[in-house]
């Protein structure tokens, strides 16, 4: 028997134990994460990962790719950046809900927008896990946190659509449970050439299922169960009956013109201009260029 | 590029200076008075093939910056006050992470939105100290145009070398203001390039402290997999709590950039040698200072010039060379006193020193700075 796969992209000796709780399901997104990138044979040296801060974010320091752990809510920004500069090179985002879409939901929003080819794997526990359980953006009404004990008084986001709504060219949702669908969903994001998301509802046992009595880590894995449908089969249920559950599987894809990809016309068509203006250049030469022969300028303005 | 003469805003020479020195990547969002560089920027980088973005705030242009950084690319942004108090927590990144970026803050009258198309020199404190947490990067500040172009280059220079942010410290006079700067032929201008590990990748210390302190740096998708974070971390880019491990990463960010003061530190100073009388200043404001040492030494008054050209690190040492000779000490500057106080921690002989400041969002002038000091005797 060989090794287990996970271990070939994993920093095992190095930084482990890790930091998630017993009953964690960001540890199941990483694995599926492995996997994907494993069946896409993705080389290593290429696979760029950034993170933000959080429980979720942690991952970056677990897997042997490039890694790049940034600021709070500011790895698709940054994300943003490295794509641009090496778009040949696959780039991940790690996130969670506060993350992506408190303090970073500007980013989010706007990366959906240009459609840049990012892969977001979102990892939405409903609350913020590493500060403590205090409510998140996708905390539901009447939900508790550390910061909302009676009951979160705001309502939330529902993050799929929001990236939907956002111009996202590829948007998925799944949970910690459908872990074969998760290795699958994720794999397609990364064929989608444009902004591709996939929000992994991923149990928090010691925060959010504490605070609002959902049971051990079983527990929350089988709500995710009896709750998820998937967005193919919605034909099959009334209005009324959707109302407490969610829908799993590919929300929205929809490809568009990806931005690195434009950007790279606008190189080209600049670098066009340029060999001509110095071709005519060379033809016409000795002008005098076009630039000032003025005296020099006093220095006082006043 | 043959050399060329050219009429250019400050501005201009920004983005000019840039592009001469490598810059690939700009990412930046439109604030007042320091637009014109990324409009020029957008126009200038995609013709040599490199790119430009406009993000959505400044908090995404200084993670863009660092991004492309990481990626291989000599990357900058510009702004002005209320962006370049945005950026605060993403240059603090670039300070531990020890990702090279240019900063260009064209600084307007603040706080707030202030005064937009209006100078001043209010920055030159949060520039040096605006991010939390002890840290070490270089400011520096140029007094023209020409100046300008040389200092951006400077700029990523000191940045690739050190693996450090460096903020080029403009203001709305110099950003807006037209002169005649002769561009040299881009082969006749020296560029530095960060250095990269030569090292096979499994011996990779990308933290590693040297006898220097700079560690080489690999791009990212070059070979060499690591890690790259804002929490404190070993030599080999992992979280540390270790206090042996902390301490050594502290004075590593320290000791790169303060035991090469003699290779960083820039300044200039005229008339010192007689000088009774000492006039401190930098960026715009030494224009009118320039011209008004001068008119007093007509009038045969022993003043003298100073001007960090590296704000930070501040020369001190070689100001207090020349501060132990005079009298009295002018600091002129468009704030309400700032750099008044690095003066102040400098002078340890009891000198009278005083502050000639303008912050009504107008150039100080010479006459100004010549009645103060007239006023003193
Ligand atoms: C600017 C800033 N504000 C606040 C924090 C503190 N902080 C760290 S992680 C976090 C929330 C993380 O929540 P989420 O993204 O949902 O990740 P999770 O831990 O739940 O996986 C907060 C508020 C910070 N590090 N930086
Ligand atoms: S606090 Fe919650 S999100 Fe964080 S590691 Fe523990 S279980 Fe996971
Ligand atoms: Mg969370």
């Amino acid at each position: 028997m060989t090794q287990p796969l996970v271990l070939n992209y994993l920093r095992a000796k190095k930084q482990f134990p890790h930091v998630w709780c017993p009953g964690c399901g960001h540890g199941v997104v990483m694995g599926s994460l492995i996997r994907a990138i494993d069946k896409l044979a993705l080389s290593k040296d290429d696979v760029v990962m950034v993170s933000g801060i959080g429980c979720s974010s942690r991952m970056t320091a677990y897997v042997d790719f490039n890694t790049l752990h940034t600021l709070h809510g500011r790895p698709i920004a940054y994300a943003t950046g490295l794509k641009l500069a090496r778009p040949e090179l696959p780039v991940i985002v790690i996130t969670g809900d506060g993350d992506a879409t408190a303090i970073g939901g500007n980013h989010f929003i706007h990366a959906a927008r240009r459609n840049i080819d990012l892969t977001i794997i979102l990892m939405n526990n409903n609350i913020y896990g590493m500060t403590g359980g205090q409510v998140s953006p996708t905390t539901p009404y009447g939900g508790r946190g550390s910061t909302a004990k009676s009951g979160n008084p705001e309502h939330p986001f529902d993050i799929s659509q929001l990236a939907i709504a956002a111009g996202a060219s590829f948007v998925a949702r799944t949970t910690a449970y459908h872990v074969p669908a998760m290795d699958r969903l994720i794999q397609q994001a990364f064929e989608n050439k444009g902004f591709s998301l996939v929000e992994i509802f991923s149990q928090c046992p010691t925060y959010e299922g504490k605070w609002n009595k959902r049971g051990d880590a079983a527990t929350m894995l089988k709500y995710y169960k009896d709750n998820a449908i998937p967005v193919t089969s919605k034909s099959k249920y009334s209005e009324e009956e959707l109302k407490d559950k969610f829908l799993i599987g590919i929300l929205h894809h929809t490809p568009k013109a990806e931005f690195t990809a434009e950007y790279q016309k606008i190189i080209e068509k600049y670098q066009i201009k340029e060999q001509m203006t110095q071709l005519s250049q060379q033809k016409g030469k000795n002008e005098p260029e076009a630039s000032s022969k003025e005296s020099e300028s006093p220095v006082s303005e006043d | 590029m043959p050399e060329k003469t050219v009429l250019m805003q400050g501005n201009e020479a920004c983005s000019e200076g840039a592009i001469a020195a490598g810059c690939r990547f700009f990412a930046g969002y439109p604030i007042t008075p320091s637009t014109e560089i990324a409009e020029s920027m957008s126009e200038k980088l995609p013709r040599v093939g490199g790119k430009f973005i406009q993000m959505e705030d400044e908090i995404a242009s200084i993670s863009a910056i660092i991004g492309a950084s990481v990626g291989g690319l000599k990357s900058m942004t510009a702004t002005s006050g209320p962006g370049f108090s945005l950026m605060q927590e993403g240059i603090g990144y670039a300070c531990m992470a020890e990702i090279p970026i240019v900063i260009a803050n064209v600084m307007r009258g603040g706080p707030s939105t202030g005064l937009p198309t209006k100078t001043a020199q209010g920055d030159v404190m949060q520039a040096r100290w605006g991010t939390h947490g002890d840290h070490f990067l270089i400011v520096l500040a140029p007094e023209s145009v020409k100046e300008t172009f040389y200092l951006t280059i400077k700029s990523f220079n000191l940045s690739e070398k050190y693996r450090v942010p460096v903020i080029l410290l403009l203001d709305e006079a110099i950003g807006h203001m037209r002169e005649k700067v002769v561009i040299p032929d881009y082969g006749d201008i020296l560029t530095e390039d960060r250095l990269v590990p030569i090292v096979p990748p499994q011996w990779y210390k990308p933290y590693e402290i040297t006898t220097d302190f700079v560690t080489p740096m690999a791009p990212f998708g070059s070979g060499y997999r690591y890690n790259i974070t804002g929490l404190t971390h070993d030599e080999m880019g992992f979280p540390t709590n270790k206090e042996s491990e902390i301490i050594s990463k502290m004075n590593k960010l320290r000791d790169k950039i303060m035991r090469s003061t003699t290779d960083i530190v820039d300044y200039e100073s005229l008339y010192t040698d007689d000088a009774n009388t000492l006039v401190i200043t930098f960026g715009s404001a030494s224009r009118s200072a320039k011209e008004a040492v001068q008119y007093l030494r007509n009038h045969r008054r022993k003043v003298g010039f100073f001007r960090p050209i590296t704000v930070w690190p501040f020369p001190e040492k070689q100001l207090r060379q020349i501060i132990k000779k005079v009298d009295q000490v002018y600091v002129v500057e468009m704030n309400q006193g700032q750099l008044i106080d690095e003066v102040r921690k400098v002078e340890c002989y009891h000198k009278k020193i005083f502050g000639i400041n303008r912050y009504d969002g107008e150039m100080i002038t010479p006459n100004q700075i010549i009645a103060k000091i007239r006023e003193a005797k």
